[in-house]
């Protein structure tokens, strides 16, 4: 390759980005990583994708967020793109919006599940309906992180899950990962969403382990794609300096590799963590539904039940709004069974929705009715006695078994 | 009464007085404490003298309009602006191109300034929209209904301008302010005092500018506060000042120098605009109920037109000539609006699942398709529609 210092940009990119794809695939790079700093990895490659990216919330910056998932990003980004704001939701929210009339892309923490009623008015009167009211004109691609759902021995107001509340309003997405690698994928995905999206962290999970690869998501895959072409241009740059023509004040024009391919609204239409449910767990017998924290426990549930010669369906919806009904639909069809398992009361809840909706699209593939477990219509109960009100591996066992007996 | 009714009697010695560069019947004040103010209406002739008069005069035939046209059926509802023509004139014309403001959803005459055709904002009250004009084109953003709410989008807004870099460059041209307007009942609410403490502490270019017009619907401002409201600010550390909201040349002077201490990076202010909402709450109210005839002719005596039509004729800058063309501008505007608000049809029922979402969403395609399936079921049957 020539290096030619005058060549316009323009040309650049196109033969650089053309030659690098064909040279270099895209690198994948798998690691160990719990919940929470899968979480961390997709936040550090938003902010390092997309300049207007930044990160608000109370206690994010040099404590790393009270679960630490922002741990580091201050010193890497400084504190003008991980903001510690005021100990203020509606505050936060309020100023957010107003950050992404202005072309920002902020995410905001709010610190636990409980806090973020005093945000509520700015999520649901403001955030929600500004693209709707605007007829389509303003876009606020605010996401909201929230860590929800109980176990963890927590005081009042620590423990709850309230994503139907969201999801019960129009204009908002709400999302809720089931495992490091969709929390490293979603989060991303929801950053890039020129929609607002509420991304339910499920809290008791944060500490669990799983496989990410890092070249995934909208901004992973623009840092390997960049990544690769580094190191295609320096195997280049290697070549020529082996054949005695390079010179190191003409090196290529670096900024024709920099330049970053911008998200679409058709490739956000793609974003499959944001838009699909996943079959998590083939089976034949039965369809289990679980999003966020109950995934796990759906996991273990269908491994006690093969133990018993009982073959689960383990479906992750990952999003409530939208809800991929087509995924659930179709795995009763085949299992003729259903049973629905989140940690938010069940009454008018998620489960409710899907139970009406397979009645309705498959009333005849049903060989028993659509079962719920969650918790109960009470406050969050004391801790001491939260895992009663969970749903647990027995509880959720108890349903299968019920469904089946039917 | 009050004292916060009768501002302009207040002394000039003390601390709460209000702003003030014209008297109500029409004489320039020169005191100390209003000489900086004064400076920045120096510039102001007899011809810029005329073109806020005109502002406030067309703005106050759309309001008549638009009141009428809710009494005939053709508006749903409608919140007259009657009698804050020179608080929301005075500021918008201190605005420069380039910076935004947030309005509540009274701020017709601030719309005026922004060069928004006035007729846009009665689509909303018409009920075709929900006031979804070009923000942007305008710098002038939607009509807000939650009450100040948008206090903290304008400061959050004011945050980004400061990000983009276009504060205290020292080029007027890009040096960006942003300002935001609420009424005294927004006062009340918690959002507005997080705008003030978020607009503090990360010394945002935002003008806070609050038209006490003396009700929240029925509920007079001693409801909302024991202290005059442009003290607020002081306990979020924001220079605060109170502006006889009547007073078109002191409203414009308050605000130009909010607006250049936030493009040049000194931060936010508060400004409390005294005024009066001489109108009803919106027209389903009726302020009968609650209010008395004596403090409506209180206030009518001190009637922001009238007041800058007294300075215009004492000074020597009005004339039946002047009078003959307003009129006749008055006449074509009242004429247009009248027209464009019976021009508006109907919106198509499935608009309604237009933009719920920038990007496709399952919930909302199933519904859509449904809806579009159920109309055009009737259409054999000679049109459901």
């Amino acid at each position: 390759m020539s290096t030619p210092t005058s060549t316009s940009t323009t040309s650049s990119i196109s033969s650089t980005a053309g030659r690098t794809q064909a040279a270099a695939p895209i690198p994948t790079d798998v690691q160990t990583l719990p919940f929470a700093k899968a979480i961390n990895a997709g936040l550090r490659a938003a902010l390092g994708g997309d300049d207007k990216v930044l990160l608000m919330g109370e206690d994010i910056g040099p404590l790393g967020g009270v679960f630490r998932v922002t741990d580091g990003l201050q010193a890497s980004f400084g504190a003008d793109r991980v903001v510690d704001t005021p100990l203020a939701e509606s505050g936060i929210l309020g100023t957010a919006i107003g950050l992404a009339l202005r072309g920002y892309r902020p995410v905001c923490e709010i610190q636990f599940d409980g806090f973020i009623f005093p945000a509520f008015d700015q999520i649901t009167t403001q955030l929600a309906k500004m693209h709707y009211r605007s007829r389509g004109r303003l876009t606020v691609p605010v996401v909201v992180r929230v860590p929800y759902g109980g176990g963890i021995g927590a005081v009042e107001h620590h423990s709850e899950s309230p994503e139907v509340l969201f999801a019960h309003t129009p204009g908002l997405r709400v999302v809720s990962p089931g495992s490091p690698q969709d929390a490293y994928t979603m989060i991303q995905e929801a950053i890039a969403s020129p929609d607002p999206v509420l991304f339910f962290e499920p809290k008791g999970r944060y500490w669990e382990k799983g496989a990410v690869d890092l070249s995934a998501g909208p901004y992973g895959r623009r840092a390997a794609e960049q990544q690769g072409a580094d190191a295609d241009q320096q195997g280049a740059a290697d070549e020529q300096s082996a054949g005695g023509q390079g010179d190191a004040d003409e090196q290529p024009v670096r900024e024709s590799i920099t330049v970053r391919e911008p998200i679409t609204v058709a490739e956000a239409n793609g974003f499959a963590t944001l838009n699909t449910a996943v079959v998590a767990r083939p089976g034949t017998d039965l369809t289990l539904v679980a999003y966020g924290p109950t995934v796990a426990t759906a996991l273990k549930v269908a491994e006690a039940a093969a133990s018993e010669g009982t073959s689960i369906e383990v479906v992750d919806l990952r999003s409530i709004s939208p809800l991929d009904t087509d995924t659930v639909v179709e795995s009763v069809r085949k299992t003729h069974r259903c049973v629905v398992v989140h940690e938010a009361p069940t009454f008018l809840g998620t489960g409710a929705e899907i139970a009406a909706t397979v009645t309705e699209r498959c009333f005849y593939d049903l060989e028993a009715p659509v079962l719920r477990v969650g918790g109960f219509h009470t406050p969050y109960p004391v801790a001491k006695i939260e895992h009663e009100y969970l749903p647990s591996l027995d509880r959720v066992l108890d349903a299968v078994d019920r469904s089946l007996a039917f | 009464m009050t004292d916060l009714m009768q501002p302009t009697e207040a002394s000039q010695t003390d601390e709460d007085a209000p702003v003030q560069l014209v008297t109500p019947d029409g004489r320039r004040v020169a005191d100390d404490r209003n000489a900086p103010y004064r400076a920045r209406t120096s510039h102001l002739g007899p011809e810029e003298l005329r073109g806020l008069y005109r502002d406030m005069v067309l703005v106050r035939r759309f309001d008549t309009e638009a009141t009428a046209l809710q009494r005939q059926g053709e508006l749903a509802l409608f919140a007259p602006l009657l009698g804050q023509e020179a608080a929301q004139i005075g500021s918008g014309r201190a605005l420069a191109p380039q910076d935004v403001a947030f309005p509540s959803y009274r701020e017709h005459g601030v719309a005026h300034t922004r060069g928004l055709d006035m007729a846009q904002i009665l689509r909303l009250f018409r009920g075709v929209d929900h006031g979804g004009w070009d923000s942007e084109a305008h710098n002038f953003h939607l009509y807000t209904l939650v009450i100040g709410s948008h206090s903290l989008h304008a400061t959050g807004y004011a945050m980004g301008v400061q990000r983009d870099g276009l504060v205290g460059t020292g080029d007027p041209e890009r040096d960006t302010a942003v300002i935001t307007y609420f009424g005294d009942g927004a006062t009340s609410q918690g959002d507005v005092s997080e705008a003030l403490g978020f607009a503090a502490v990360n010394n945002a270019p935002v003008v806070l500018f609050c038209q006490n017009n003396q009700w929240a619907i029925s509920v007079p401002t001693s409801t909302q506060t024991r202290v005059p409201l442009y003290r607020r600010g002081a306990g979020f550390g924001v220079p605060s000042v109170r502006v006889d909201g009547n007073d078109v040349l002191a409203c414009y002077a308050v605000t130009a120098e909010a607006l250049e201490r936030a493009r040049s990076g000194g931060g936010p202010t508060f400004i409390e605009a005294v005024t009066y909402r001489m109108g009803a709450h919106t027209t389903s109210d009726d302020p009968t109920r609650y209010r008395t005839r004596a403090e409506e002719d209180y206030w009518r005596d001190r009637d922001p037109i009238a007041r800058l039509h007294a300075l215009l004729v004492s000074e020597g800058a009005w004339d039946d000539e002047a009078a003959a063309a307003l009129d006749a501008e008055c006449e074509a505007l009242g004429e247009r609006i009248r027209a464009s608000v019976r021009a508006l049809g109907k919106p198509a029922a499935a608009s309604m699942f237009d933009h719920v979402y920038a990007t496709d969403h399952q919930v909302v395609s199933r519904e859509s398709a449904w809806f579009e399936s159920y109309e055009s079921s009737f259409t054999d049957q000679g049109g459901h529609r």
